[in-house]
């Protein structure tokens, strides 16, 4: 397994140790902010294993992903506000 | 999308230390067993795998185990749906799983309770244990601000984590009494391994200003939190931090029990001495048939493990053991029962249900769970009520209800079986 993989985030490279899931590239490329809710409130991770949906990002053209489960693979594309 | 199919003599969903137990003891007679969980990892919440610190030994020393038998893991794969009895579908980010079964044993462990309050949905407010999960996936925190606050034995074990991974904790608030707190530290007087536990978090946690009888009122920040203020008493002061780490002890995750018609009492699976539910054929184990901790999620996995392959002798030589820790789990449960004063947290304006903005105005002429779903959308979201049931729960004395397929959100194809001439092969 290689040490590091890169993912790109909203078209920026970034640059992450191998196995680390990509809400924390998201949060490690400064974005705190994941998405915005039904009202346009900023919101982020909440509850960090997979039930508050806060994290959902798009991963690979497919909607709702739900980021802090989701491990990075080398070449994933990730968009915020999904 | 691709189908996976596999049949199995147990299936274990959830790989945390009950599932784990479980496992590795139902694969002692020779019985295939199959484990799958939401996570990548084995492990759980609690032996989620760090990337800066080893586990310790106890963690080690099961999750070897589990690698050395004969188990295997599934990861990433959260289980939706019961499209038949005796068959269970998962999810993947990239495949469609169907496992068929003779015996199932859920261990699904518990999430935190939210509370909500005015920023309570600001980013960088997180649960205690959510704060914990990111820093051991990767997150930074040396230097960090943090406010630990809400209730339970998790907020001591979070900020004495973050504490050593460099993190500055501003102080912990939590909710309940001191006198609750100190009858529960007479308890551990009894229980020896737990007042190790106690004492070792003391000394790490010195010069950090532990208050009871205190909680958050508000949250405040541009485009994520800045500052929370405290209540405590009379008096309430603000604190400035980078990050909120906030949550209300612990609940069982029982949708996937409801799902299956398990009985539910007091909020958890009911299971009877071999911690069968009121499904035949059916397990239950760990946080989600009563929050308990590591050592009864061990034992209870153990219990299951055993009389899934009709060991039940072995499995009653762990009566005791469970008893006491079970005893400890009563007392523990009862030390962080939720104060009243927090139902006057929300102002009209908080959103209680975060899926769909609903504030707490729209929700107060309601009467039941089912009337706010259909009137306001409250529950509606992807999250499924996961946040704000218990949240409802709390405020205004709801039982949420009716859980039904899908468990989680899916994917539409997922729902679908691939046509026979396709089928796959069964592994």
């Amino acid at each position: 397994m290689p040490e590091f993989v890169t993912i790109w985030i909203n078209g920026s490279a970034v640059r992450v140790p191998a196995g680390t899931p990509v809400s924390i590239a998201v949060l490690m490329a400064g974005h705190s902010e994941f998405r915005r809710s039904v009202s346009g409130e900023p919101r982020g991770p909440l509850c960090g294993m997979g039930i508050c949906m806060e994290c959902r990002v798009q991963i690979d053209n497919q909607a709702h992903c739900r980021s802090c489960q989701i491990l990075c693979q080398e070449g994933m594309t990730v968009r915020t506000h999904d | 999308m691709i189908e996976q199919r596999y049949r199995t003599d147990i299936l274990v969903v959830g790989a945390g230390p009950a599932g784990v137990a479980a496992a590795f003891r139902a694969a002692e007679s020779g019985a295939r067993v199959l484990v799958v969980d939401d996570n990548p990892q084995c492990g759980g919440q609690i032996w989620r795998a760090d990337s800066k610190k080893a586990l310790d030994k106890d963690a080690t020393k099961w999750l070897d185990r589990i690698r050395d038998s004969s188990v295997k893991f599934l990861g990433g794969l959260k289980v939706f749906d019961r499209p038949e009895p005796g068959v269970m579908r998962a999810e993947g980010f990239d495949q469609v799983v169907a496992c068929r079964f003779e015996k199932l044993i859920l261990a699904t462990g518990a999430r935190e309770r939210f509370l909500p309050f005015p920023g309570w949905t600001l980013p960088n407010v997180t649960g205690s244990g959510g704060l914990q999960a990111l820093v051991k996936a990767g997150l930074p925190i040396e230097g960090k601000r943090i406010v630990v606050a809400g209730s339970g034995p998790l907020l001591l074990a979070v900020a004495g984590y973050l504490k050593e991974r460099g993190a500055k904790i501003q102080i912990i608030a939590e909710q309940t009494r001191r006198f609750d707190l100190v009858k529960l530290g007479l308890r551990l007087l009894k229980c020896p391994k737990k007042l190790q536990q106690a004492f070792d978090l003391k000394m790490k946690l010195q010069g950090i200003p532990y208050l009871t009888n205190c909680w958050p009122v508000s949250a405040s920040g541009r485009n994520a939190v800045e500052s929370v203020t405290l209540q405590q008493g009379p008096k309430e002061w603000a604190v400035s931090c980078d990050y909120l780490a906030c949550g209300f002890h612990l609940l069982p995750n029982t949708e996937l029990a409801e799902l299956l018609g398990c009985r539910i009492e007091k909020g958890s699976v009911w299971v009877d001495e071999f911690q069968e539910t009121s499904v035949q054929g059916l397990y239950c184990v760990g946080e989600s048939c009563g929050v308990g901790g590591l050592e009864l999620a061990l034992v209870e996995g153990e219990v299951a493990g055993w009389a899934a392959t009709n060991l039940k002798e072995k499995a009653r030589e762990r009566f005791s053991e469970r008893r006491k820790w079970r005893g400890f789990a009563a007392g523990l449960n009862r030390a962080f029962e939720l104060r009243r004063e927090l139902k006057k947290l929300p102002t009209p304006e908080t959103f209680i249900c975060r899926c769909e903005d609903v504030p707490f105005s729209r929700l107060q002429s309601e009467h039941s769970w089912r009337s706010a779903k259909l009137q306001t959308r409250c529950g509606m979201g992807p999250c499924q009520g996961r946040v704000c049931g218990p949240a409802t729960e709390f405020l205004f004395g709801w039982k949420t209800e009716s859980v039904r397929p899908p468990v989680f959100p899916v994917r539409l194809g997922s729902f679908v079986p691939s046509s026979a001439g396709d089928a796959p092969a069964e592994s």
